[in-house]
């Protein structure tokens, strides 16, 4: 509980704190004591409060189930029971109390999950040095961004909110979890999910730092070069601590500690195997230095991210790596994914890679299901596979694949109702529920679903994009002369 | 290894269909002309129902029969049982052929340097060996506008078929003169002006549109009467659209915007089409009053306002159509314009339905476009630009077997399936040996 506690909740603790202190200066003896026992209830309560997401109980019956793991059941049932799957089958019926909804002839999938997002999010780049491994993004969680409701209307209840891609080794992501109207960040954190991390190759690091700031890494090499320095920095800065540690038990030791480093001990947990890496790449040869570079630090807990040119490395990725996250069909847009093709994921899935299909994008990731489908027309995937890149594979390259990503009794019971098939062209997200709790439901979709009007804005901003609303680059924008010129090459 | 296999061969079945067709085009890489006879197929003719057991000629670039029991007489017989015929799609308003790669400043031909360059023709600057091209056509996108952006009046925009070696092969006659109306919108999040600063440079722009549009009436007319006038390229080809020579192609997307547009064009000569129109839904009634038709799209996009309904974008085609609006559908996309299909699905589901979507990716283009007596239909006389199908072509799942443009048969391979095809199993694998 104390590691996960998050900013909101330390900031409520501080707070406490800081009025307890005001008190004591009060100069009140009675009046202190009142204080410090309000104070630290306060606290107790607020922490407490933040362990307790909403959790739902519900009867889906006579659905077509598609469990993903476990075939595709006709006629069937999902009981939800306080935020799990209690049971699945036929001829269920509904403990007291739990409401029952009839979903003959529609669809019931596992909630979808993106593994690469930027929404919510108020930063996303710390774009100062190669290196920015110490920075979090679940210090920067937005509860009251549109767009995560916009999500969970196109079924997304699990998103990956990701640093960006400015830096070689950026900040650590946050996996949050769809409980929209909750104003606390803390509430829609994936607390139970395991730790990631941005790394980025390519295009993206080398213009921010080498042309840029006139710093390595202005090529792939220096990427390399950047990477391996901050390894073997990393394991020196273990080997400190591990000299000091024995010293210090000897009795009598007047051993000084070294100095404690965030960035290097983030580097040393990657190394140690408690943080899994999700690497911005596009290029083969990248990705192949990756691997080489991971496996000679002995790192297992690799997934690339985009990945366009993946299909050229695919036996390589499917034997080192967790596999790759990739787009449906984007290309085109720089001139590192020039050499891509649609039929990306089905090689990637041919040779035995786990692989996941991401938005990277506010608007993409409103209809993740019909990108998951077009690997039906690039590469002839069965329903179960395609289902598989939007669900259980990204739970796998998350780390979350024995809680969610698939409807098996014991999971959390993230879910989603479609009128029509999910992977037709035709379909139509009609409720969303996460932990049992429905966020979304289409037909209960008021107009404005904001939480919070901002009270600077005197006129609603239109927003007319000419482009993918993309935030890979956000905040790098001092670095260049035009932000255009930035625009164009997101991503 | 062994599962691999399986795995690999699982594939090749479930593909035989598209890798037969890659396999007899990967020894005929061109375009083919000749006489076909499309035999026994389900036609989708759009504008005169759908037929059953019907076959389809092809001859001399053009549809030259569509009937039950058409003889072959020496035409190449291909069997279209239990397959689906529908015209090409044509997508309303892309950047295809006009860019390669948006990064690369060297392949970005879609926008010029002023505020004020009508005379810009995107036809000029199609590239007919753009990559993106076999990329997109394989989807069923036969014709697309390619059109110019940038400044207040940026260029000329150009119907293109995708199909021919140089720009004029590939020009499907209709040109119209682009503005971009003033917006009151922003362009994303990285536009981070002042209210106040987007009202002054808006009505600074208006200003400058009704100066130059009053000086190319001026111009027309002064042309008209026999004077001799001075070389000014840039009026000369916005006096076309004072006249209505070439139609005024007018991109135009928040509400108020397409209010003061429609107002902008009272009383003007000009053949007007508006582009864009995001937030059509909200005025649809007064677009629909003023007859003015509309290339809408993407579909696939973000609300305009964050109080906005999630589905507003997808439903908004539909909402205009129902208002009585004529709508065509368009992605304004580069390299992934073979997505229209599924732009026009995702106007189909939220409230247009499938026969109006359909319409707007063919006919109601073709007609807004002028171009009805030609393209937008499978009828006898009209240009050959065909595709054959397995199925729905707004579903992912279905197979696109053949695609015919101007009567050639396009082979159906680009640069990803090869690609596809190389790396599928690629060899050496994970070891050399």
């Amino acid at each position: 509980m104390k590691s996960n506690m998050t900013h909101a909740t330390k900031r409520r603790m501080i707070i406490s704190y800081v009025r307890f202190h005001v008190a004591l200066k009060s100069n009140c003896k009675h009046m202190k004591k009142v204080n410090y026992f309000l104070a630290v209830l306060l606290g107790l309560s607020i922490q407490f409060a933040s362990a307790q997401v909403k959790k739902g109980s519900v009867l889906i019956k006579n659905a077509t189930v598609l469990t993903v793991t476990k075939g595709t059941l006709e006629n069937s049932d999902v009981l939800v029971q306080d935020g799990i799957i209690k049971k699945v089958g036929q001829n269920l019926s509904a403990p007291s109390g739990v409401q029952t909804i009839d979903a003959t002839g529609k669809y019931v999938m596992p909630g979808i999950i993106d593994a690469h997002s930027h929404l919510g999010l108020d930063v996303v780049n710390e774009a100062t040095s190669p290196i920015v491994a110490e920075v979090r993004m679940k210090d920067m969680v937005n509860p009251y961004e549109v767009g995560i409701y916009r999500a969970l209307a196109g079924g997304v209840t699990i998103s990956h909110a990701m640093h960006g891609s400015a830096n070689v080794i950026g900040g650590q992501n946050a996996t949050l979890k769809h409980r929209w109207g909750s104003t606390d960040p803390a509430d829609i954190i994936m607390q139970d999910a395991p730790r990631t991390i941005k790394f980025a190759l390519g295009e993206n690091p080398t213009r921010v730092h080498g042309r840029g700031n006139g710093i390595q890494p202005r090529t792939r090499m220096g990427v390399e070069a950047v990477l391996r320095n901050g390894f073997n920095e990393a394991i020196q800065y273990k080997k400190a601590w591990s000299e000091y540690n024995a010293a210090a038990s000897q009795k009598n030791s007047t051993a000084l500690p070294p100095v404690h480093n965030e960035r290097l001990q983030v580097l040393s947990d990657i190394i140690d195997g408690k943080i899994i890496i999700h690497c911005h790449s596009y290029r083969a040869d990248e990705i192949y230095m990756l691997i080489n570079v991971a496996r000679d630090f002995g790192i297992t807990k690799l997934v690339f991210q985009h990945t366009n040119e993946g299909f050229k490395v695919a036996p390589e990725i499917a034997e080192y790596t967790m596999g790759a996250s990739v787009f449906a069909d984007w290309w085109a847009y720089k001139m590192e994914v020039y050499y891509s093709t649609a039929y990306n994921a089905a090689i990637l899935t041919a040779n035995g890679a786990i692989t996941s299909i991401n938005s990277d994008d506010a608007e993409l990731i409103r209809h993740l299901y019909h990108e998951a489908a077009k690997t039906q027309r690039y590469g002839g995937m069965t329903d179960d596979q395609a289902l598989s890149m939007i669900t259980i594979n990204p739970a796998k390259q998350l780390g979350i694949a024995d809680k969610v990503g698939s409807i098996e009794e014991g999971k959390q019971a993230d879910l989603v109702i479609f009128e029509g098939h999910p992977l037709s062209s035709y379909t139509i997200p009609q409720m969303t529920f996460v932990d049992g709790v429905k966020y979304f439901d289409i037909k209960e979709d008021a107009n404005d679903q904001r939480l919070k009007v901002s009270a600077t804005e005197m006129v609603e901003p239109i927003m007319i994009f000419e482009g993918h609303d993309s935030r890979c680059m956000q905040d790098t924008e001092s670095l260049f002369e035009t932000t255009e010129a930035l625009f164009n090459l997101n991503h | 290894m062994q599962r691999l296999n399986k795995i690999f061969f699982a594939f090749l079945l479930a593909l035989l269909p598209m890798m037969a067709m890659a396999q007899i085009d990967g020894e005929v890489i061109k375009p083919r002309a000749g006489k076909f006879l499309l035999k026994n197929a389900t036609v989708v003719t759009i504008t005169k129902g759908v037929l059953t057991n019907t076959s389809v000629l092809v001859e001399d670039g053009k549809i030259k029969e569509v009937g039950a029991n058409i003889s072959a007489d020496g035409a190449e017989v291909i069997d279209c049982t239990g397959k689906f015929i529908y015209p090409g799609m044509i997508d309303g308003g892309t950047k295809l052929g006009l860019v390669e790669i948006n990064s690369v400043a060297e392949t970005v031909d879609y926008a010029e340097i002023g505020n004020f360059t009508p005379n810009m023709q995107a036809l000029t600057t199609v590239n007919p060996n753009s990559v993106a091209i076999p990329v997109t056509r394989v989807s069923g996108v036969t014709t697309v506008l390619a059109v110019p952006s940038g400044g207040l009046f940026p260029g000329t925009a150009a119907l293109i078929n995708l199909n021919g070696y140089t720009p004029d092969q590939m020009y499907a006659g209709f040109k119209a003169i682009v503005m971009s109306f003033p917006s009151s919108g922003r362009r994303g999040r990285f536009d981070r002006r002042s209210d106040d600063d987007i009202k002054k440079a808006n009505e600074k722009a208006l200003k400058e549109a009704n100066e130059l549009w009053d000086n190319a009436v001026s111009y027309a007319a002064m042309s008209a009467n026999g004077a001799e006038l001075e070389y000014y390229p840039e009026m000369a080809q916005l006096a076309k659209a004072t006249t209505g020579e070439l139609p005024l192609l007018i991109e135009v997307n928040a509400a108020s915007d397409i209010q003061a547009a429609i107002k902008w064009v009272e009383g003007k000569d000009a053949k007007v089409i508006f582009s864009g129109v995001s937030e059509g839904w909200r005025v649809a009634d007064e677009i629909a009053k003023a007859g003015i038709p509309v290339v809408t799209g993407p579909i696939q996009a973000l609300p305009t306002r964050d109080s906005d309904r999630y589905d507003t974008p997808y439903a908004n085609a539909g909402k205009m159509a129902k208002a009585g609006v004529k709508v065509a559908i368009r992605t304004d996309g580069q390299e992934n314009v073979r997505n229209l299909p599924f732009f026009a699905a995702f106007a189909a589901a939220y409230g247009m339905g499938k026969e109006e979507a359909w319409k707007a990716v063919t006919i109601n283009t073709a007609e807004i476009f002028g171009v009805a007596d030609k393209y937008g239909s499978v009828e006898a006389g009209k240009v050959a630009n065909l595709i054959v199908a397995d199925g729905d072509p707004f579903e992912t799942r279905t197979n696109i077997m053949h695609v015919f443009i101007d009567g050639y048969r396009m082979p159906l391979s680009n640069r990803q399936i090869r690609l596809y095809q190389e790396f599928l199993d690629r060899s050496p694998g994970l070891k050399i040996n």
